[in-house]
């Protein structure tokens, strides 16, 4: 099937063509001379995916936008540990901060970031590589950096101040929510090819599930008042994943009597290791269902 | 090496190809040629996975292109407008590339990075690249890898005429050397040196495909342009 037609037919004409001389072979590496029939099975895309990786992560480092993110978490770690006196409050400042901070900034760089990679991947798109593997080195390009500025601006002040468990819940709630937010930006960036349009959409996506969301909630419960509302309202915190890691965090940090009766429930649950793990599995979802669904998308894509 | 089999193609309600066939051999040079908007580019993206035909088959040495990746490393595609991350110079371009292709490939053929002169202008990034300059690039790109299936997108396109006469020995020597390459352009002079067939097509069908010869000998031209020029104007596409 791949027999490669060498000039057995018509021989090349004797007169060497003018300009074009030298053969040289200097940028080959022994150990790539391999045959033609071999060639596809020694081809494992995990390796594919880790020099492209390697491409992007390269190129999002070098970003001025990473560290002026990584500066300023680091800053307002800094600050509001120091400021607050008490590690416990710090870290309920810290988390309503980066609650908020993280996924915004997560999906509003990832999104421009894939609209300005358009070309890489246009150029990538035409070489021996599945279009799986192109999208997902940007997708883990991006959350491994993402990840690297919050465990460095975040990481090392809740290491410094704050106990150990509660600071290692919130970043991995903080981390979940990067990984998330990273995985919408796909989507909403393949969902509409107009730049401007794509951002838009990210900003509105953080908006409801920032701001919109909760005040449905809570409009839904003032509705529902005279009713028993637990299980609906847990039903309703998992489907917006900034409310859920807000919840974890916060009744790791043993404050959830100040949220009455549902903080009660809430703590019936969510306090439970089956309740946490219950709710990671839904921050999988959260991470691994927008990510799917960009994977199809970007499958069936012309570009 | 190439099969096309009743592909069709719309963007949105405009339909760009319709019902396309075609079958291309090794050795072959081929050209692509029809009024602008008639789909040429359309069908070399669907030829390369970059588009998605809506219905038909297209098969490439036998693997059905779609979903199919592995057939890429057999084509070596040199597009109409190269477009390249703007900070990467164009050493490591080629390194990227030639990183990502490992094991792909037989050997390198670098006779156009040297012919091109590109390892002077090497550490200058692509943003900075003038396009007659990009071009150069995306041609050594496209002849790098020695594949088997050339792709040329207007390749002539911006080149400066030493360039394009090095390009055109580069394509003739490749041709002998049994490849199957397919070009599209609108210099029909440029691609008078170049081809022995044409395909012409337009609103996405096939309206013929002839060999060069035959073509002057139906319209009684001596080249190439005079025979297309009297085609077209006797199909009425000019208007």
């Amino acid at each position: 099937m791949f027999n490669r037609l060498h000039p057995q037919g018509p021989l090349p004409e004797p007169r060497q063509p003018l300009v074009i001389t030298g053969t040289a072979k200097s940028v080959d590496l022994p150990g790539t001379m391999i045959s033609e029939k071999t060639v596809h099975t020694l081809h494992p895309k995990q390796h594919i995916m880790i020099r492209l990786l390697k491409y992007v992560l390269l190129d999002i480092l070098k970003n001025r936008m990473m560290v002026f993110y990584t500066l300023f978490l680091l800053a307002v770690s800094f600050g509001l540990f120091t400021m607050s006196g008490d590690p416990v409050k710090g870290l309920a400042s810290l988390l309503n901060i980066v609650l908020m901070v993280t996924p915004l900034l997560s999906i509003i760089f990832a999104t421009i970031y894939f609209y300005n990679s358009y070309e890489f991947i246009e150029l990538l798109s035409s070489q021996p590589i599945r279009r799986n593997t192109i999208l997902f080195s940007q997708y883990f390009g991006l959350c491994i950096s993402l990840l690297l500025s919050l465990l460095l601006g975040v990481g090392i002040p809740v290491l410094i101040f704050a106990p150990l468990k509660q600071g290692l819940i919130l970043l991995a709630a903080a981390g979940g929510l990067t990984m998330s937010f990273v995985s919408l930006a796909l989507l909403s960036a393949l969902l509409t090819r107009d730049k401007a349009r794509g951002i838009g959409l990210s900003i509105l996506l953080w908006f409801y599930f920032t701001i919109l969301y909760d005040a449905l909630m809570l409009m839904v419960m003032f509705a529902f008042i005279d009713y028993p509302m637990e299980s609906t309202t847990m039903l309703m915190l998992s489907l917006n994943p900034i409310d859920l890691a807000r919840v974890v965090v916060l009744l790791q940090l043993d404050i959830s009597a100040l949220m009455g009766y549902t903080g009660a429930m809430m703590q019936d649950i969510l306090g439970k290791s089956w309740g946490v793990m219950a709710a990671t599995g839904i921050m999988i979802l959260w991470i691994v269902l927008p990510l799917a669904i960009a994977v199809r998308k970007f499958k069936r894509r012309d570009l | 090496m190439i099969s096309v089999e009743n592909i069709n193609k719309s963007f949105g309600r405009i339909k760009v190809l319709d019902q396309l066939s075609l079958e291309l051999g090794g050795g072959r040079s081929v050209a692509l040629i029809g009024p602008n908007g008639s789909g040429k580019t359309t069908l070399i993206k669907c030829l390369l996975g970059l588009a998605i035909p809506d219905s038909g088959s297209i098969r490439v040495n036998g693997i059905e292109v779609k979903g199919a990746w592995q057939y890429r490393s057999n084509i070596g595609y040199m597009p109409q407008i190269g477009r390249y991350p703007d900070n990467i110079t164009v050493m490591q371009l080629l390194e990227m590339i030639r990183e990502i292709r490992k094991g792909t490939y037989d050997h390198m053929d670098e006779d156009l990075l040297e012919a091109f002169q590109v390892r002077n202008f090497g550490n200058k990034t692509m943003r900075s690249l003038s396009g007659g300059t990009r071009q150069k690039v995306s041609a050594c790109l496209a002849f790098l890898f020695d594949p088997q299936i050339l792709i040329l997108d207007e390749p002539t396109a911006g080149l400066d005429p030493v360039s394009v006469e090095i390009l055109k020995e580069k394509v003739k020597e490749e041709q002998r050397k049994g490849k199957l390459i397919l070009i599209t352009s609108h210099i029909l002079s440029d691609l008078e040196d170049l081809a022995e067939e044409v395909i012409f097509i337009n609103e996405g069908r096939m309206v013929f495909f002839k060999t060069v010869d035959q073509l002057k000998n139906e319209t009684g031209s001596v080249n190439l342009s005079k025979a297309i020029a009297m085609i077209m104007q006797e199909q009425n596409m000019l208007s």
